[in-house]
């Protein structure tokens, strides 16, 4: 059948067990916003070339709008909502935050979680900044402090 | 149903569990079917309606479609394979150096997280790099059907135009087998407008030097026609000539007259040739001093 929710997918969310019926042609992006509610990952281009959308599957940083929700039947995915809270940043969060390495925050959610597959792949600094960050679109910083906070994050040593 | 926007049309999603399965579902479908590997190319186009198959054919749960084999005959790539898995392969590194550069040039590491070799052959796109390091080293695709079995057709069979091979409706591409014999090195480079985009020109060559003397050569070009090309007059002028930074100057020379190429929205022909031209010389010298 098409046009209509007839699959069933369960998925972990954020830790979280999340049930759901949907349509084959439901995007990870939607599902994650408009089913399960996360509206922290964002959307722009909708073909893979912002990286706004990026979010984890399996620890793996992919373009959630070039993914089915179908796809993540049995699969772990971590959104920007898995890092801190307003009141209780990560600290990748507080170094994007202290190094002002945001303007508008719309490419922020996809950015973040690049880093953080980065960071849990065992990528070092340079690794993150030279070739993953490019997989973003900034259209305010000019890059400069989202570099800085990369390199204040990766030189703190911690795991989040 | 849900009231927001779908970016897709609407389509039958089938995720085959086996090769036998997806061969079935290729077969016997009276629609349109569409495979899904990494679908970093067909979710984009069916995001934005270029594509709207009937049904949608999953392999991600394929098992034994992901292998990846390197040794001193050459690289067997599954279809299935991840570009940033192979990429991070020990083997392939050492046996096959050029794909790991190539394939640090599709995209960026989040596309590549997904990006199939099979899906990124099959999708036949004129300036992607893999078909071009293919046709370099004169290498293969394994299809597979279920009424025919398999057969392994080389790169020039394969690939007949923009998005388009001679894959039949019914076939799934299994493999990608890049070759290596004894004494052929190989390298790729390219230019871009932005690390990561598709490349304006990309070249790969592959040499087989002795005792300083070239003795044979091969060029192929991506980005500048419906398919990779070979650059065969290039190839014909190394052969027999000493590997040295004057060879590198006339094999550019004679790749910026006969490398093919249009005008479009980004560079003119004539700058498209000359950057062919320039990647030949980049590749010789790099080549040469490595020897
Ligand atoms: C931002 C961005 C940048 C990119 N940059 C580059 C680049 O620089 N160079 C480059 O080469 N590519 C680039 N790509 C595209 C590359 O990443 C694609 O993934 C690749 O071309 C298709 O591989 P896939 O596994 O994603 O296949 P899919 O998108 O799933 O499929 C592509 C096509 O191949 C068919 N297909 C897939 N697998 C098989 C199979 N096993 N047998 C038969 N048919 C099959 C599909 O039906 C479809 O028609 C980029 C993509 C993005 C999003
Ligand atoms: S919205 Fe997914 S990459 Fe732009
Ligand atoms: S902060 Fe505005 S797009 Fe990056």
């Amino acid at each position: 059948m098409t046009g209509e929710p007839d699959i069933r997918i369960t998925t972990t969310v954020n830790d979280v067990t999340v049930e759901a019926q949907v349509e084959g042609r439901t995007l990870l992006s939607d599902f994650l916003r408009h089913d399960v509610g996360l509206t922290g990952t964002h959307v722009a281009c909708e073909h893979g070339v912002c990286g706004a959308c990026t979010v984890l599957v399996d620890d793996q940083p992919v373009r959630s709008c070039l993914m089915l929700a179908a796809q993540v039947d049995g699969c772990r995915v971590d959104t920007v909502e898995s890092l801190g809270t307003q009141d209780d940043l990560s600290p990748l969060q507080s170094a994007m935050w202290a190094e002002h390495g945001l303007q508008c925050g719309f490419c922020t959610p996809g950015i973040l979680m690049t880093v953080e597959g980065g960071r849990r792949a065992g990528l070092d600094v340079r690794q993150v900044v030279e070739d993953a960050l490019p997989g973003h679109l900034c259209r305010c910083t000019g890059y400069q402090n989202i570099r800085n906070a990369i390199e204040s994050y990766f030189a703190q040593g911690v795991q989040a | 149903m849900k009231g927001y926007c779908m970016k897709p049309g609407p389509f039958r999603y089938i995720a085959a569990q086996s090769v036998e399965e997806a061969l079935d579902v290729l077969a016997s479908a009276e629609e349109d079917v569409a495979i899904l590997a990494g679908g970093q190319s067909l979710v984009s186009l069916m995001n934005l309606r270029l594509a709207r198959p009937d049904i949608v054919l999953d392999i991600n749960r394929v098992p034994g479609l992901a292998t990846v084999q390197a040794d001193d005959s050459g690289a067997r790539i599954g279809a299935l394979a991840r570009a940033a898995v192979v990429e991070r392969d020990a083997s392939v590194g050492r046996y096959v150096p050029a794909l790991i550069t190539a394939i640090g040039h599709i995209g960026h590491p989040q596309v590549r997280n997904r990006t199939t070799i099979g899906g990124n052959v099959a999708h036949a796109d004129p300036s992607s790099e893999l078909p071009g390091l293919l046709a370099c080293m004169e290498g293969t695709v394994t299809l597979a059907s279920a009424s025919r079995g398999a057969r392994e057709v080389g790169w020039d069979e394969f690939f007949i135009s923009v998005f388009t091979t001679c894959k039949e409706p019914d076939e799934l591409v299994t493999s990608v087998n890049f070759p290596m014999a004894p004494g052929w090195r190989y390298a790729y480079d390219e230019v871009a407008t932005r690390h990561g985009d598709y490349p304006l020109a990309g070249v790969s060559m592959g040499l087989r030097v002795d005792g300083g003397v070239v003795q044979e050569a091969r060029v192929s070009v991506v980005g500048v026609a419906d398919r990779p090309v070979r650059l065969s007059s290039v190839e014909a002028a190394a052969a027999g000539q000493d590997a040295s930074a004057a060879l590198a100057r006339d094999m550019a020379g004679i790749a910026r007259t006969e490398c093919p190429a249009s005008d479009d929205a980004h560079v003119s022909a004539e700058h498209r040739r000359w950057l062919a031209g320039t990647l030949v010389s980049r590749l010789m010298a790099s080549m040469v001093d490595a020897a």
